[in-house]
């Protein structure tokens, strides 16, 4: 049997979701005494595709093209299905990044295979692998298993751990596809990059702002302490919706699912989609005047106070902490 | 120019969920429908496309006879005409997708557009799906879209960034918020929408391959340590997180 693992690299270098992909793959691949075989997709990529080998994988497909420099949804979508068919792999892992979303559900139509998105936790049981997610914002769980003969999991980032071991020897099939015109029906011809912080889907620390911030002046305060944590902006959808943040900083049913270390909400009520956003959250701290906030009953740790009083001292103290 | 889009109906956000007594599905009782939210940044872009370049619109939904409210709703923002394929089997993704497919396969449209993601399951499938299966080229999660001739331009959110996507319609679209603003259906539009006609079709039958096999409510996490009421509290919350949680 075996098991395909898709590895996305954005600009020559893997994304953490794709280490994560990777290990997830590899776990399973050992439960089930499958062969892993990790597919990586782009141009000049062959001096980084030995790190994958610190997350489990030992065969790796490199598919590399000028053409697939850039991300192309149908090109792809083409050579990774074509991999998967060509080498027989009956379970395939993507991370649930915005790349790995737009991709599998193509590669599912193509391969006839049932997919499960955004999962947050896979088991084995027998030889059926059985996927978690959450549904109905978070309010509720499901377990599912895929009956088709091939099936697709997408991974939620920052959920499965990717911790690099000492690389085993990896061997690295490289593979020039056959692609035409055609192949490229859409094509990526620019990408606008955000300077300077995280995206808050990939940060390990979020700083979070809602109404309580009081007006877009003060998100200073909330960048001030992300930056000196390394962390990511975040935002609700009030302050979004009034035009103090950008709408990709929104977190929440309508915004981004995230899933930190450490979410720290300041001046945000915890309404039920926000929640939806950010629960998954491994630790939450929530700064707001109303004790009886939504976002204490998820909170980890809380001050039940003025963030305009309590914001300039953390932000000092984790400065000194951190020898900033 | 012919411009569908698909809409799903989906529990309001603020319901609260039961777990139904075959302990796989919500009880549905008592529980407000609403037009899935991302389905409105959709409509609204059929419509701009329309008033741009002529032509019609058409609103498509799989589902049970309740779906058609979903589909007044659209009507009432401004869309011709809508069909129901009216189906209340337990469906997966690559089933509504191809039951889809084989329906919109027969109006030749220009434009497919489909919300993100349904706010239900969350599971963003729906929209390349199709597109597979009727081989046209996808762009998902899209925040602004420009067409000129038969250029299509579409910028789509990415991790810290936008990826600009090139591409020719016929093409299938997910809208993401940010895309537009979706207007309110007028008191004229609602009162048109109640003599739209809605065609309803058997859709094809696709036995679905992801089967749930349980569903359970989250636990709800133990409210946590209220530290303090004030900047005095500081330096204790630092060091929690630094010597109890371990994530600084
Ligand atoms: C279909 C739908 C989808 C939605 N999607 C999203 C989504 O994706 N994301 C999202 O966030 N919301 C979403 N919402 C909106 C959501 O319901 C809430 O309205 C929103 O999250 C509220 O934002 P907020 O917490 O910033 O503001 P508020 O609810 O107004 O809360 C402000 C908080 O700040 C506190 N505060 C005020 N001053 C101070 C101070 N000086 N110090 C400390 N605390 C202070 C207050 O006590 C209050 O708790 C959605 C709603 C709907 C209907
Ligand atoms: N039953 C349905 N009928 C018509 N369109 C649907 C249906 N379910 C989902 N969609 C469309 O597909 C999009 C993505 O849904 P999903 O893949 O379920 O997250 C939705 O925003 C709708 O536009």
């Amino acid at each position: 049997m075996k098991i395909l693992a898709f590895a996305e690299q954005r600009d020559g270098k893997f994304k953490k979701s794709a280490f994560e992909a990777t290990q997830a793959a590899a776990g399973v691949a050992a439960k089930l005494n499958a062969e892993l075989i990790t597919v990586v997709v782009g141009n000049s990529l062959d001096g980084i595709l030995s790190d994958l080998g610190k997350y489990g994988a030992n065969k790796i497909i490199a598919i590399q093209d000028p053409h697939l420099e850039r991300y192309s949804t149908t090109a792809y979508a083409k050579v990774i299905a074509e991999t998967a068919q060509k080498e027989g792999a009956t379970i395939l892992f993507f991370s649930a990044s915005q790349m790995g979303k737009d991709l599998a559900p193509r590669i599912a139509a193509k391969l006839n295979a049932g997919l499960a998105s955004d999962c947050t936790a896979i088991r084995i049981e027998g030889s059926e692998v059985i996927a978690t997610r959450p549904v109905y914002a978070g309010k509720a769980l499901i377990e599912i298993k895929i009956n088709s003969p091939v099936k697709i999991f997408a991974l939620r980032s920052n959920v499965f751990t990717a911790t690099p071991r000492d690389g085993a020897q990896v061997s690295i099939d490289n593979v020039k596809p056959e692609l035409t015109d055609g192949d490229f029906t859409s094509k990526v011809i620019d990408v606008k990059v955000a300077e300077g912080r995280p995206d808050v889907t990939e940060a390990n620390i979020i700083v979070s702002g809602g109404r309580g911030m009081k007006g877009p002046e003060h998100f200073q305060q909330i960048e001030k302490l992300a930056d000196i944590l390394g962390g990511a902006v975040g935002a609700s959808r009030a302050v979004v919706d009034a035009g103090w943040r950008p709408h990709d900083e929104q977190v929440g049913q309508t915004g981004k699912t995230v899933s930190p270390t450490l979410y720290i909400a300041c001046g945000i009520s915890g309404a039920i989609q926000h929640i939806a956003g950010m629960s998954s959250s491994k630790f939450i701290v929530a700064i707001n005047k109303d004790k009886d906030a939504p976002i204490f009953q998820i909170a980890d740790y809380g001050i039940a106070g003025d963030l305009f009083e309590i914001l300039p001292p953390l932000t000092e103290e984790f400065k000194k902490l951190l020898g900033k | 120019m012919k411009c569908i889009v698909c809409v799903n109906h989906v529990p309001d956000t603020e319901a609260k969920i039961k777990v139904g007594a075959d302990g796989k599905y919500i009880d549905k009782a008592g529980i407000n429908h609403i037009l899935n939210p991302y389905d409105e940044f959709a409509t609204e872009a059929i419509l701009q496309l329309k008033e741009k370049n002529g032509g019609e619109t058409l609103a498509i939904t799989l589902g049970g006879d309740s779906h058609k409210e979903t589909l007044r709703k659209a009507l009432a923002m401004g869309v011709d005409k809508a069909i129901l394929l009216k189906d209340d089997s337990v469906r997966d993704s690559l089933s509504v997708a191809k039951a889809l497919a084989e329906e919109l396969k027969k109006h030749t449209p220009d434009f497919i557009l489909f919300g993100k993601q349904s706010i239900d399951y969350y599971n963003e499938q729906i929209p390349g799906m199709v597109a597979e299966i009727l081989g046209l080229p996808s762009v998902t999660a899209v925040v602004k879209l420009t067409v000129e001739d038969k250029k299509v331009i579409c910028h789509r959110e990415i991790e810290g960034g936008q990826e600009i996507v090139e591409t020719t319609y016929p093409v299938v679209i997910s809208a993401h918020k940010g895309l537009n603003e979706p207007r309110y259906p007028s008191l004229k539009g609602i009162m048109a929408s109640k003599t739209k006609p809605i065609t309803e079709i058997q859709p094809i039958a696709v036995a679905p391959v992801v089967e749930t096999i349980t569903m359970f409510k989250a636990q709800s996490k133990q409210a946590g340590k209220i530290v303090g009421t004030d900047a005095a509290a500081v330096p204790e919350l630092v060091r929690l997180l630094h010597e109890e949680a371990k994530v600084i």
